[in-house]
């Protein structure tokens, strides 16, 4: 058996159709699950003792612009049981933008979802502590979304006084 | 004719105030040297045996601003950095001078993003650019000189009495 089958078969023996989609470039494992069961899915990845990723590498997210659910959220796990990486994403229904968020799971997540926030908008919920993380406080745009404009937006970030 | 040769003799020269205090300026510029980022690796390498800033008399690189003449700001300078570098700026004892090194600093350079200040001349008023990215050590040293000439310039009562407009700004 497999990685890809082992992670799966055990996923969908527990959740069914939260597992919406999987897919394995080059032996890059992704699943796709239901925004709403990310955390209990993530919680068993962790727990269950064939599995155990207890690693959250990373937490970003993904604009597509136009398309209706707009933002996926993407988060790279890993298990040093089985050496593996495994990148799940959630396409986020809410309006605006909101997941629940996986501090609970791992304690890495909460800096990697105030970037996320930071750079998309997306409400973690639950978060202890969601300020930005890179752009200054009071700043009301974000900054990796598809509609904000690369050289920014003039005013929206103050510069120091001149004193001359 | 040295100077040296005229001490032997209890000699004396004639010069004027401004000259001397001019020339007594440009010798010892004492370098802030505000390394933010690669920039920066280049302002040590002009400070080491090869380059060897201390014939310039800028080898005391003074990492409190209140011992600093000159500002070097060597690297990009983010929105949020800008606060920082103002406020050392602000910390500086006149007459001061800013030398903005390499292209982040002149304009931005690579960084057209919306985090980067395009030159740091928005808020800071820039003596000498320098170009490059970064700019070589000679390149640095260059700036310097031309700091010189412009310090070599002023007057002794050039810095008298003026008013602290930065004191205001940080009491705010």
């Amino acid at each position: 058996m497999n990685l890809k089958e082992l992670i799966t078969d055990k996923v969908i023996e527990k959740f069914g159709t939260a597992l919406e989609e999987v897919s394995d470039f080059r032996d890059d494992i992704c699943l796709t699950v239901s925004s709403d069961q990310i955390v209990a899915i993530g919680k068993f990845l962790k727990d269950d003792s064939d599995l155990q990723f207890i690693t959250c590498k990373d937490i970003t997210a993904i604009d597509w612009g136009t398309r209706k659910k707009r933002f996926t959220a993407v988060y790279h796990i890993y298990s040093f049981k089985l050496n593996c990486t495994l990148r799940i994403k959630a396409n986020i229904d809410a309006d605006p933008p909101a997941i629940e968020t996986v501090t609970s799971v791992w304690r890495s997540a909460d800096w990697y979802e105030r970037e996320t926030f930071d750079m998309y908008g997306i409400k973690f919920t639950n978060h202890p502590d969601l300020r930005r993380m890179y752009m200054p406080e009071g700043f009301e745009h974000h900054p990796l979304r598809k509609d904000f404009p690369v050289i920014g937006i003039p005013g929206s970030l103050p510069l120091p006084h001149q004193a001359e | 004719m040295g100077l040296e040769a005229k001490l032997t003799q209890d000699g004396f020269i004639t010069t004027t105030i401004d000259a001397v205090v001019g020339w007594a300026r440009k010798s010892s510029v004492w370098p802030m040297p505000m390394g933010i980022s690669c920039c920066a690796i280049e302002m040590i390498a002009a400070a080491d045996p090869k380059y060897d800033i201390a014939r310039f008399g800028s080898e005391v690189m003074r990492f409190t601003p209140r011992q600093c003449d000159l500002m070097i700001v060597a690297g990009t300078v983010t929105f949020k950095m800008a606060q920082v570098v103002r406020r050392i700026y602000d910390q500086m004892p006149d007459p001061k001078w800013v030398i903005a090194m390499g292209a982040c600093t002149s304009s931005g350079g690579m960084y057209r993003s919306y985090n980067v200040v395009q030159g740091i001349d928005q808020f800071l008023p820039v003596d000498v650019y320098t170009a490059g990215c970064p700019p070589r050590p000679e390149n640095l040293l260059n700036a310097l000189m031309t700091i010189q000439e412009k310090i070599g310039k002023t007057r002794a009562r050039d810095f008298q009495n003026r008013s602290l407009k930065e004191l205001e700004l940080l009491q705010k």
